[in-house]
């Protein structure tokens, strides 16, 4: 049960897009294809639930046991930095449109702060190996659905007669805005 | 002895993620040419399109594959092309180079005009109105042709014929499009013989208006039956590798010059 909870709060009530508006970068930069966004979406859901994984092996049985827990934020770094290589080499070869299509997003998974985040806020919570991985997928999937959403929404705004000064960014903010007040309705569903 | 934990803690994670890089780059890595990123420094960039690729880097590829030659690229200038011919390790040269001809004999000499024509000197407005010349089908010496070509590699000589400087000309084939008569096409730049005549008018017609066209005789195609045809009163070469060369001679007895090799004021 404490699992669900986490997962389903990872994915809805504390969406890491809408609630705590990290991983900006991609959610705007790459939701203007619908197609795009669901590859953005799968890459960051793959590089966090690996991340958080490995993450946590790396805290609980080399940092703690050592009392080298000032080294957390370099060693998640490293475990991130390093996915993301292995996520770009992977796009590469099995897809090169989709790695086209990505472009500098790819890499910039790396300095994304969800990821970090995940891997920080596991190790604050506590969570179990278990639990840490569940919080990674769940994450991972509530950025999927944000960023889905998200062009869906903007593939729309292409048709729509949108006021000048408004068009592109200005749009997008404020769609992102309201999509993250719909999203504090999820707030209440578990305590 | 902290300080030496941390340190060697952080190195031992570094080594250990990047041999799990090393090994996944060895097992993921894209085998793409390097040369394909070279001929696309070197392309234009302007993804126009006119190679028939979609776009400067799917031409580089099919440059590389060997799908098409190094002067594919019609926007690419002369230097373009020499530089991709290095990058590929052939020489100009070696690639089969194409050169335009232009397939007409009718000089200001050789061709009589119909009258004086004072319109827009241009062979496409010239042409509207059936041309200068008393023959319907040869050149109408304004050079829309050498305008045309992005290398400078056409002049219009003195006798009125346009010029293909070999050196310079890359067979984009943008005077093939710009002759509003169909009179140049690429050969390779080897080719031995061509019918310089494009008259479909009959014999008695067609000495009438020009000196130098061919007038359906047949001597060449008696000469040379397997390669050289008598269609439309006009002789046409349908396969130029079936040429012996040794009835080269013989083809080249033409009473009117309209077929044969490339003399000399023919080539710039």
């Amino acid at each position: 049960m404490e699992l669900v909870a986490i997962f389903v709060t990872a994915i809805l009530i504390n969406n890491f897009v809408l609630r705590y508006f990290l991983g900006i970068c991609p959610f705007l930069g790459v939701s203007k294809k619908i197609d795009s966004a669901i590859s953005m979406g799968l890459a960051v859901t793959f590089v966090m639930t690996i991340t958080a994984a490995v993450s946590w092996v790396i805290n609980h049985w080399i940092l703690i046991p050592l009392k080298l827990d000032y080294l957390q934020i370099v060693s998640f770094i490293l475990v991130i930095a390093s996915l993301v290589q292995l996520v770009e080499m992977f796009i590469r070869k099995i897809s090169p449109p989709l790695y086209e299509a990505l472009g500098i997003y790819l890499p910039l998974i790396t300095t994304n702060c969800a990821i970090f985040f995940l891997a920080l806020m596991a190790s604050l919570r506590d969570y179990s190996f278990l639990e840490s991985v569940i919080f990674g997928v769940g994450s991972g999937l509530g950025f999927t659905l944000a960023i889905i959403l998200m062009a869906a929404i903007r593939e729309q705004l292409d048709l729509a007669d949108v006021p000048e000064a408004l068009k592109g960014a200005g749009i997008a903010l404020i769609v992102a805005g309201i999509m993250a007040l719909a999203f504090l309705g999820f707030s209440g569903m578990i305590k | 002895m902290e300080v030496l934990w941390s340190v060697i803690t952080m190195g031992a994670l570094g080594f250990l993620f990047s041999f799990g890089l090393v090994i996944a780059y060895r097992k993921l890595r894209v085998h793409e040419d390097p040369k394909i990123e070279k001929v696309a420094e070197i392309l234009p960039q302007a993804n126009c399109g006119a190679c028939g690729y979609a776009g400067c880097r799917a031409f580089a590829e099919a440059v590389v594959k060997g799908e098409t030659t190094p002067n594919g690229c019609p926007v690419g200038d002369a230097d373009v092309v020499k530089q991709i011919a290095e990058t590929l390790g052939v020489s100009a040269a070696e690639v089969v180079k194409k050169v335009a001809r232009l397939h007409c004999r009718g000089t200001h000499e050789a061709a009589k005009n119909r009258g004086v024509y004072i319109g827009i000197s241009t062979c496409g407005a010239a042409h509207l109105i059936g041309g200068n010349k008393q023959c319907s089908y040869g050149c109408l010496h304004f050079g829309d042709c050498a305008r045309t070509c992005p290398f400078d590699a056409i002049y219009m000589s003195e006798e009125g014929l346009p010029i293909v400087i070999e050196d310079k000309c890359t067979a984009c084939g943008k005077c093939v499009e710009a002759c509003p008569r169909n009179l140049f096409e690429l050969h390779p730049v080897s080719q031995g013989i061509i019918v310089f005549c494009r008259s479909k008018d009959r014999g008695p017609v067609s000495r009438k208006v020009c000196k130098n066209a061919c007038i359906a005789c047949g001597i060449c195609s008696r000469a040379c039956p397997e390669a050289i045809v008598i269609e439309n009163n006009l002789a046409i070469i349908t396969d130029y590798k079936k040429i012996d060369p040794e009835k080269i001679p013989e083809v080249e007895k033409c009473p009117t010059d309209s077929i044969g090799r490339l003399k000399k004021e023919d080539e710039g």
